[in-house]
């Protein structure tokens, strides 16, 4: 994803060149900007972005004279060199965990050129693994096998959309919901139960399935709401808290006759019915299932609750100054409610998009680390539905081209992580990459330099 | 990309490079070796792969000791090797499938969670073979081996061993979480015990673990070593001498909290479980009376090798006091503190166990 990245940047650019800067609204949080952002844009002049291929253009809105955009202009070069340095610490990094790099280090000063050409291998072999896990690989011995990494990509994206979609709404009305682990976990226990337990007609079962796992996210953050709203207690510790609750229950409950299969003790479920899983939407050569359709539907309307409905309206009017909101006579309680309520029912579909798309069954590891990975998708998406829907694109094509560049570079797991953090760090943080470049004075040229401190000064809110 | 080349050579002269510095310098003055010497890794084609669960290959637990027996092969068999590791429980299709597709003729996989995944490949591949590690099938399936353990066979050893070997009348044992492959020591620890106070007329005490009621103690998970160690503490308090935690890396919570108790003048005594703890844990040496092993690195090599030789089959290899795939591990340092009685005795239980004369009985045994 991150190769496709630079090229598209030169359009946003220009378009902000276009623009004459304007005096900057200081030091607002993130989250708070965005939402001002967007109120100050409600009449509609905000719409989808064209191009959220990437996790920075995605939710660049049409309307001209956003802070948002004054924070991208000029940044087009930053974006450039921030996956650029990623790219070389990353590679310098798994160079440095390659056993032919090591050994040709032992002679370095006898012959260098060996040394170097062994970090030069190392690298850029894990890239092209990562692309070739990611979106396409040319070795595949069919056109479906060369387009099945790109399916993979879209069937991992699929849970981290929809749980960083509630995330992203949580953060718009204000409220830091770390909770969707546990509203994954919850949906994932009733989905699954729904979809073992009971033995429906086709089509009726699926419907319940989904129905269920909703709910159960909806009930599950939706007293999250509850509690803040009417106690003030703070929705970081109830969210937390409720993680695990729910994880432990969930550990109880595989514990129990009723949860596992029948004569045998390991706590793991029974695989659902047949009838009570997603379709697969390319047939079964891909894990690619209905739930990714459902995603794609939930990111519109989530775009449009908060973009074009009263409700919406509100919730961003909550999130931006909650006794304003008051004053303007919105029930800040009823809001905080129905929108945990709604994050929780949207990472509800990460969980049925787990235990009905790609697990089947139902276990202690079903949300995996979705739940935590969605915070990060939100923010890098800045909390905008389809920013989010494209980070979660990205982080789903690092998950994809992970295996590959695991199993054909021998890079150990862990450290192809650490790559995908470092680049994800460096596009999330153009000030980071400004700062890093800013200090180094044989980097510098006088357009860049110009450009990087015009960059610095209209926020660093991104 | 060539200013990335440049830029790269010039970041790592300039020491920016995260490969450390001091030791490239330290190192970097060997001689370069003659153009031409390629090193290949072997002669066969045979690819052997090996997909972990959430554990990782370093879990001092079934991964590892798995993912040793495959790089075992790999210099004993010239075979080549193929290996990934699984962060979450969604990584195991994606891995399975990565493994298929690029050529494994053999895939490991290690543990029940992985049961479904490797059932789906290996049903959408019949012509791969895969062999899983502590999980067997109700139906067997053509083309996967199921390595499991009548662990319960050693762990009955290690039983009477601590038992006739306490000062105090009470041992005690815990487990990681309450899975069939933990109880299953638990269990055969448990009989173990109460073998020897039928023999001996004794009345030595067990905590932990209740075998007719299949419940005791466990932390939860195979990670938080420091409630392991409040276990173990608890258990001293209550006057237990020999502790044998099942729970992987939290074994060495219970280990440092014998080895303060020994510090402080108690008798105390550790019994590993999975490997020779002497050698895998030596830290706790000064305590470890003796381990519960699981030969699994043998076993995946033997399976390589079968697979290798195209004598694949998939009865399950179920590993045995009778076919070393269990064992009661070396005393070691305690040797000559074991009396020689209680070594004969042992030895007749294993013979006994061996020749069917002593059945050792779990829940948890593998049903073959």
């Amino acid at each position: 994803m991150s190769e496709q990245h630079p090229p598209k940047r030169p359009a946003g650019d220009e378009q902000g060149d276009t623009q004459p800067a304007k005096p900057h609204q200081p030091n607002l949080a993130a989250e708070e900007t965005a939402a001002v952002v967007s109120v100050d844009t409600a009449g509609g002049a905000m719409g989808p972005s064209a191009v959220p291929a990437s996790a920075q253009s995605g939710q660049l809105p049409g309307g001209p004279d956003t802070l948002l955009r004054k924070i991208f202009t000029g940044s087009g070069m930053v974006s450039v060199l921030a996956v650029f340095l990623a790219l070389v610490i990353g590679g310098l990094l798994i160079a440095s965990t390659d056993t032919r790099v090591a050994s040709t280090a032992s002679y370095f000063f006898a012959r260098p050129t060996d040394f170097l050409t062994a970090v030069w291998n190392a690298a850029t072999r894990s890239y092209i693994a990562l692309f070739q896990g990611a979106v396409f690989n040319p070795r595949g011995n069919s056109v479906a096998a060369q387009f099945a990494p790109f399916m993979e990509t879209l069937t991992i994206a699929t849970p981290l959309i929809t749980a960083g979609l509630g995330v992203a709404l949580a953060f718009r009305a204000g409220l830091f919901n770390i909770g969707a682990q546990g509203q994954i976990i919850v949906a994932g226990i009733l989905a699954a139960w729904v979809g073992f337990a009971l033995h429906l007609p086709l089509g009726l079962h699926l419907l319940l399935v989904l129905v269920a796992g909703i709910v159960g996210g909806a009930l599950w953050g939706g007293l999250v709401g509850v509690l803040k709203a009417r106690t003030g207690a703070h929705e970081v510790i109830l969210t937390i808290m409720f993680n695990y609750i729910a994880l432990y229950f969930l550990r109880y409950l595989l514990n129990t006759p009723a949860f596992q299969r029948p004569g045998e003790s390991n706590p793991i479920s029974p695989i659902l019915d047949p009838s009570a899983v997603y379709p697969q939407i390319f047939g079964s050569q891909y894990r690619l299932h209905l739930g990714f359709i459902l995603a794609i539907g939930a990111t519109v309307l989530v775009w449009w609750l908060l973009n074009r409905s009263t409700v919406g309206f509100e919730f961003r009017a909550v999130g931006a100054n909650p006794k304003a909101a008051q004053t303007a006579g919105i029930n800040v309680s009823r809001s905080t409610i129905l929108v945990m309520a709604i994050a929780g029912g949207l990472a509800g579909m990460s969980g049925v998009a787990q235990v009905a798309g790609t697990e089947k069954v139902l276990t202690d590891g079903v949300a995996a680390t979705y739940g935590f990975d969605a915070i990060t998708v939100a923010l890098l998406g800045r909390s905008t539905p389809w920013g989010t829907f494209a980070a979660g694109l990205l982080f789903g094509a690092f998950r994809a081209g992970a295996v590959q560049m695991q199993i054909q570079t021998g890079t150990p797991i862990d450290i192809v992580l650490v790559v995908q953090s470092l680049i994800v760090l460096f596009i999330a943080a153009p000030p980071l990459v400004r700062a890093v470049f800013g200090l180094n004075p044989r980097r510098k040229k006088p357009a860049r330099a110009a450009k990087s401190t015009k960059a610095a000064t209209t926020g660093g809110a991104a | 990309m060539t200013s990335l080349r440049a830029r790269m050579k010039r970041g790592s002269m300039a020491g920016l490079a995260t490969v450390s510095a001091s030791a490239l310098l330290l190192t970097a003055c060997g001689a370069a070796p003659e153009p031409g010497s390629t090193s290949s890794a072997g002669a066969s084609d045979y690819t052997g792969c090996i997909v972990s669960d959430s554990g990782g290959f370093d879990d001092q637990s079934f991964n590892q000791s798995s993912y040793e027996g495959l790089k075992k092969a790999e210099k004993d068999l010239g075979i080549k090797v193929n290996q990934v590791e699984s962060k979450t429980n969604n990584d195991f299709e994606p891995n399975l499938r990565a493994m298929v597709t690029a050529g494994c003729d053999l895939t490991v996989t290690v543990g029940f969670l992985l049961g479904d995944a490797t059932k789906a490949q290996a049903a959408a591949n019949p012509d791969s073979h895969f062999a899983i590690i502590d999980f067997g099938y109700e139906t067997p399936i053509s083309n996967v081996k199921p390595i499991i353990y009548d662990t319960a066979q050693a762990a009955f050893m290690a039983g009477y061993l601590a038992a006739g070997t306490t000062k105090t009348g009470t041992v005690a044992t815990f487990g990681g979480i309450k899975i069939p492959t933990v109880t299953i020591f638990m269990d055969g620890y448990a009989d173990g015990v109460k073998y020897y106070n039928e023999q001996k007329g004794k009345d030595v005490k067990l905590l932990g673990w209740n075998k007719d009621a299949q419940d005791g103690s466990f932390t939860g998970d195979f990670e938080k070593q420091d409630v392991g160690k409040q276990l173990t503490r608890n258990f001293l308090d209550q006057g237990a001498d020999i502790v044998m935690p099942v729970a992987g890396p939290v074994g060495k919570g219970a280990g440092a909290a014998l080895q303060e108790a020994k510090n402080s003048g108690k008798d105390v005594k550790l019994i590993w479980v999975d490997s020779d703890g002497f050698l895998t844990a030596p830290d706790y040496k000064e305590i470890m009376l003796s381990s519960v092993m699981k030969q699994m690195g043998e076993a995946v090599e033997t399976v390589v090798k079968e697979d290798k030789d195209g004598k694949f089959s998939n009865t399950p290899y179920v590993g045995t006091l009778a076919n070393d795939g269990v064992q009661l591990a070396p005393f070691h340092d305690f040797d000559s503190q074991v009396p020689a009685d209680l070594k004969s005795e042992l030895d007749q239980i294993k013979k006994d166990i061996v020749d069917g004369k002593l059945k050792v009985e779990s829940d948890a045994s593998p049903k073959a």
